[in-house]
């Protein structure tokens, strides 16, 4: 039964990491670029929601929304005034542009929401009336007498997870504006000789990438519920990876690569040592990249001489 | 191409170096209008009046940036108050932004020197506070923390003193707390194995916690990128029946503790240190999940004492928070330097070095009242006496244990 | 052009090394003749150690062609060793300087020695993928030194994981105390042992670069497969600059760490990976003189920013995307390039 619930705990973590990794890799897949301003846009989604419902009371479906327009914007600005000048550059002169801009993120939210933690409310609860009379807060379902537990936020997030990866799919698959963007990912410069407009393509990716981001945000939020100016960077680190182990550009690999990775992190928590869970995990990543060189997921590119 | 960037980062360097120069004369006007030197004219004023460069330095920026400036507003509280008075005494407060670093607190600590810092707090979280120590120690600067509460700080050190306790005070007296109210005897602990503070708690508590018949039976720990997380922790502990948790960290990762653990049905007993201390302010934090919670800590703000609702208050018309134990350690420091500094009758004019001398003199010998305590005094090897309470929440509010 | 008959590469060596000798001499004078702030003072050290750090990544990154974001991990290898062995010949060896030197070599040593074994499985990857696994090493060395013990008593150097269980003799403190990392660390780094190394991980690097192994390593870095059917034995010339870059770092880690009483193993995390590749990144790939520049100047702005106070990292981070837009701006391109033509047409008429 324990190993059920590390496992169950693995996988609410994955999932997280999933619904964050897909960002990611939506915008590498088409931009290919690697926006490590990405976490950063996750805190600001979640630092939206968390005034639009606790300081104005708006109901949580608002927030969220308000949280996903607000991002979308701020993603689009981003790419806006920071990538949209380099679309000629080396991608390693975007990646440290990116950086500027997380940097910038943060010191930002620093100024403007002081660096003073947050408790994000839990909208996933349910009131439960006890025999006696109390009103308690329910987070999740137990089962064999509370000896499995299974949180209302992992469910969400998974089905949250599933459903924009479909939705993304199709979206790719058979959409003008997907295909236009896999065009792009593709070839460039043949794209833009069809008559794609490859500026509105990238800035589309990067909108689309940034509203994801604050649903991202928000069940981050939601599940550990600290929220601070630095909240995005870690997670934003480690769902990078999980899209690289994933194989990066892939987007049933992103929800795959996070998952995994959670998994990994809680059983090596639980099994081996909480004091080197980082360590096994990073080195897991190592041996799956060496046997699986493009990630679990990813193409392979052949190379032509 | 090379040569226009050449040239870009040569102006850069150039900008930099020009501004280095400047900052290093005096600060000028720039730095009158922000919030790092507020306070009081920078000579000696017309009234006669002593004024004295306190330095500091403490994370402003960054994950630790609650800390910083926790202990930058209310050591600048401190200082109005006293410069409002209009004393003997006067304070001109330049802190610093160290971004809880060690190299980066030492490049505040020489832009402080530079600025002509007389006497500092020191730094506020423990590793850069180290690598300062060593810096005022070196020069001859008297220094007193607020809250770097590693025994490495004031270790060999005449002239450096802490506010807060050691870590391993915290530690065995914990675990001696636990042993005289016989609150337990099968023991977990959960602490931050990447954490100067944590890492010293934990040892003492270790080392007295056998010899005390508290038997660990679940020793689990995190670090800075997996602090979110911790269900793995809970169930360890859970599963190996510790009717008590102890945990040794600041508020922000203990409010996620409490929230999984009640999540997984698990309710022991939560002891926690200091630095738990600031977990009932926590904006949005149910604090029916911290009901119970025990820890040992110098300042409560929802004290009765007059002294501390005065600050209480103050600081919240001002920054709109209520104050932690970092912000009320930072106010002892400053009121403890007037103290200090009125008995030694020093004046702004003496030499960093003639004022340590002194200070070194008084401090040691000195009683002080404070926020943190009452007839503090301090040893020659800086460590601060003085009492811990034990506190309980109860209904959302500390409560003193006797 | 007739006023030495040198190659581009070496006329362009030479100026580098120039300007590293004169920055030395003003600066070293400013210092002598007091003319320099403290902090200033404070920031000589670090910006030797950065100033290294970014040449040996370029060298990585800019000559061989492989991104690396786990170049932190190799400092802190070459850091924790380095202060090791200073601290360790403490009482048998009383020169300063020679300790300095000794905890150099040892650092770039351990170093190199990880970076070999990193490199084995690295250089088998490409691109991102590569990039990531650079990353999961640092993240793991870091992990290892957090949990690190290691002491010295008279029975010899004592280590230990996860737990102190080094059973020192009675009074003896463990050097590296896994997550408080080293405490009391005697500074004897110094300006002048700082600007020695650069000159000399410079000397390397030209040399390297200006070789027959240094021409096989940009032909990879150019074109790997059509190296590799010329027959240049790609594994050997990739290991040989990603090692040579390691065991740099690990001596720039060692002069960093002496430079400070204190040094714990969280220092060296991405971060820290990611800012030497910024210097890298804004100096231009492949352009020492450019790194070195860059590392100097983004030690020196955060610094001189001050006076900004709680705005000061958001103009850092200001500085840093206006830095990397102007750098790249087509317009700009062209026009500095019209204007080398332009010199160069000048000369030659």
């Amino acid at each position: 039964m324990s190993f059920l619930n590390s496992l169950i705990s693995g996988v609410s973590l994955g999932s997280i990491y999933a619904i964050i990794a897909l960002g990611y890799t939506m915008v590498y897949g088409i931009a290919k670029m690697l926006n490590f301003a990405h976490g950063d846009v996750i805190m600001v989604g979640a630092y939206i929601c968390f005034f639009a419902v606790s300081r104005f009371s708006l109901p949580p479906l608002v927030g969220v929304l308000l949280a996903v327009v607000v991002c979308t914007l701020l993603g689009m600005t981003i790419e806006k005034l920071a990538y949209a000048p380099l679309r000629a550059a080396p991608s390693l002169a975007v990646l440290i542009t990116a950086i500027g801009v997380s940097y910038f993120l943060q010191n930002a939210a620093l100024l403007l929401w002081t660096p003073n933690p947050k408790v994000f409310p839990n909208f996933f609860a349910r009131k439960v009336t006890a025999p006696d009379g109390t009103v308690t807060d329910q987070t999740g379902m137990a089962f064999f007498d509370g000896a499995l537990r299974v949180s209302y936020v992992t469910l969400v997030t998974i089905l949250v997870c599933l459903a924009i990866m479909a939705v993304l799919t199709v979206f790719i698959n058979s959409s003008k504006l997907g295909k236009a963007m896999r065009a792009v990912s593709e070839d460039k410069d043949a794209a833009r000789l069809m008559g794609i407009n490859v500026n509105t393509t990238i800035s589309a990716t990067f909108a689309i990438g940034s509203g994801l981001a604050a649903i991202a945000g928000v069940l981050l939020c939601s599940a550990y519920p600290t929220l601070v100016p630095t909240t995005g960077s870690m997670p934003g680190i480690k769902a990078f990876t999980a899209a690289v182990f994933g194989g990066i550009g892939s987007i049933p690999g992103a929800l795959l690569g996070g998952l995994l990775l959670g998994v990994i992190e809680i059983l090596a928590k639980a099994y081996i040592s909480t004091q080197l869970s980082d360590a096994v995990v990073f080195g897991v990543l190592i041996v799956v990249l060496l046997v699986k060189p493009t990630g679990l997921l990813g193409k392979v590119v052949r190379e032509k001489v | 191409m090379k040569k226009a960037l050449s040239l870009v980062l040569a102006l850069v360097m150039v900008f930099a170096l020009v501004a280095c120069g400047g900052s290093s004369e005096s600060t000028k006007a720039p730095a009158e209008q922000s919030s790092e030197t507020t306070t009081a004219p920078a000579t000696t004023d017309a009234s006669g009046a002593q004024v004295f460069k306190l330095g500091g330095t403490g994370p402003l920026t960054g994950g630790a940036a609650i800390y910083g400036m926790a202990v930058k507003n209310a050591a600048e509280l401190a200082v109005n108050e006293i410069n409002a008075l209009g004393g003997d005494v006067q304070f001109e407060l330049n802190f610093q932004d160290d971004a809880h670093d060690a190299e980066k607190a030492v490049n505040a600590y020489n832009t402080l020197k530079d600025w002509g810092m007389q006497i500092s707090l020191g730094s506020v979280t423990s590793t850069p506070c180290v690598a300062t120590s060593a810096e005022t120690y070196a020069d001859r600067i008297f220094a007193i923390t607020p809250s770097g509460s590693s025994t490495s700080v004031i270790e060999g050190k005449d002239n450096q003193f802490q506010m807060c306790f050691t870590d391993p005070n915290q530690g065995s007296a914990s675990a001696q707390y636990i042993h005289d109210k016989a609150l337990a005897s099968k023991v977990a602990v959960i602490w931050k194995n990447d954490d100067v503070y944590s890492k010293g708690i934990y040892d003492t508590f270790m080392a007295a916690a056998p010899g005390l018949g508290l038997e660990v039976v679940s020793d689990t720990t995190f670090a800075d990128g997996s602090d979110t997380d911790f269900s793995v922790q809970i169930a360890d502990a859970q599963a190996k029946g510790a009717e008590l948790v102890f945990l040794p960290m600041y508020y922000t990762p203990a409010s996620l503790i409490f929230a999984q653990a009640k999540a997984a049905g698990y309710s022991p007993i939560w002891f926690g240190v200091d630095g738990m201390d600031g977990i009932l302010t926590l904006e949005g934090f149910d604090t029916s999940l911290a009901e119970g919670v025990m820890l040992l800590t110098p300042f409560n703000a929802d004290s009765d004492d007059q002294m501390t609702k005065n600050f209480v208050k103050s600081y919240q018309e001002k920054y709109g928070d209520i104050p932690n134990q970092f912000a009320a350690d930072a106010y002892d420091c400053v009121y403890a330097y007037k103290q200090a500094l009125e008995n030694a009758k020093c004046t702004a004019d003496m030499s960093a070095e003639d004022i340590c001398t002194a200070m070194i003199a008084q401090f040691t010998s000195m009683t002080f009242d404070g926020l943190t305590g009452e007839g503090m005094t301090w040893g020659t090897d800086g460590a601060v006496t003085k009492s811990p309470k034990g506190m309980i929440i109860q209904n959302g509010a500390y409560v003193g244990l006797d | 052009m007739n006023k030495l008959n040198l190659s581009k590469a070496s006329r362009r060596s030479f100026m580098t090394y120039a300007v590293v000798i004169i920055a030395f001499i003003v600066l070293q004078s400013l210092a002598a003749a007091g003319a320099m702030s403290s902090m200033l003072k404070g920031l000589l050290v670090p910006i030797c150690a950065y100033v290294v750090m970014a040449i040996s990544l370029n060298l990585t990154v800019g000559i061989l062609g492989e991104l690396s974001l786990g170049h932190a991990g190799f400092m802190s290898v070459g850091a924790f060793m380095g202060v090791t062995t200073a601290v360790s010949l403490q009482n048998v060896v009383a020169s300063k300087e020679l300790r300095l030197i000794a905890a150099l070599l040892v650092g770039a040593l351990f170093a190199a020695v990880v970076g070999f074994l990193v490199g084995i499985p690295v250089l088998r990857l490409n691109g991102d993928y590569l990039a990531i696994v650079t990353l999961a090493f640092g993240e793991i060395i870091k992990s290892i030194f957090n949990n690190l013990y290691l002491g010295l008593d008279s029975h010899g150097l004592h280590v230990s994981l996860l737990n102190n269980t080094l059973n020192l003799d009675e009074g003896v403190k463990p050097i590296i105390g896994g997550p408080m990392g080293i405490g009391g660390i005697q500074k004897i780094a110094n300006f002048a042992t700082g600007f020695a190394l650069i000159m000399v991980c410079l000397i390397i690097i030209f040399n390297l670069v200006n070789s027959r192994a240094g021409r096989a390593i940009m032909a990879i870095r150019d074109n790997r497969i059509a190296a590799e059917s010329v027959g240049i034995p790609i594994t050997k010339y990739k290991m040989m600059a990603f090692v040579t870059s390691a065991a740099m770092a690990g001596a720039a880690g060692a002069l960093f760490a002496l430079n400070f009483s204190t040094i714990v193993a969280n220092k060296f995390d991405f971060n820290t990976s990611i800012l030497v590749l910024v210097f890298v990144v804004l100096g231009g790939l492949g352009n020492m003189m450019g790194s070195i520049v860059a590392a100097a100047a983004l030690t020196v702005l955060p610094e001189a920013l001050r006076q900004f106070a709680d705005f000061r990292m958001l103009v850092y981070a200001i500085v840093l995307i206006l830095v990397m837009l102007i750098r790249n701006n087509p317009t700009i391109r062209t026009f500095t390039a019209q204007l080398r033509r332009g010199r160069k047409g000048g000369a030659k008429s």
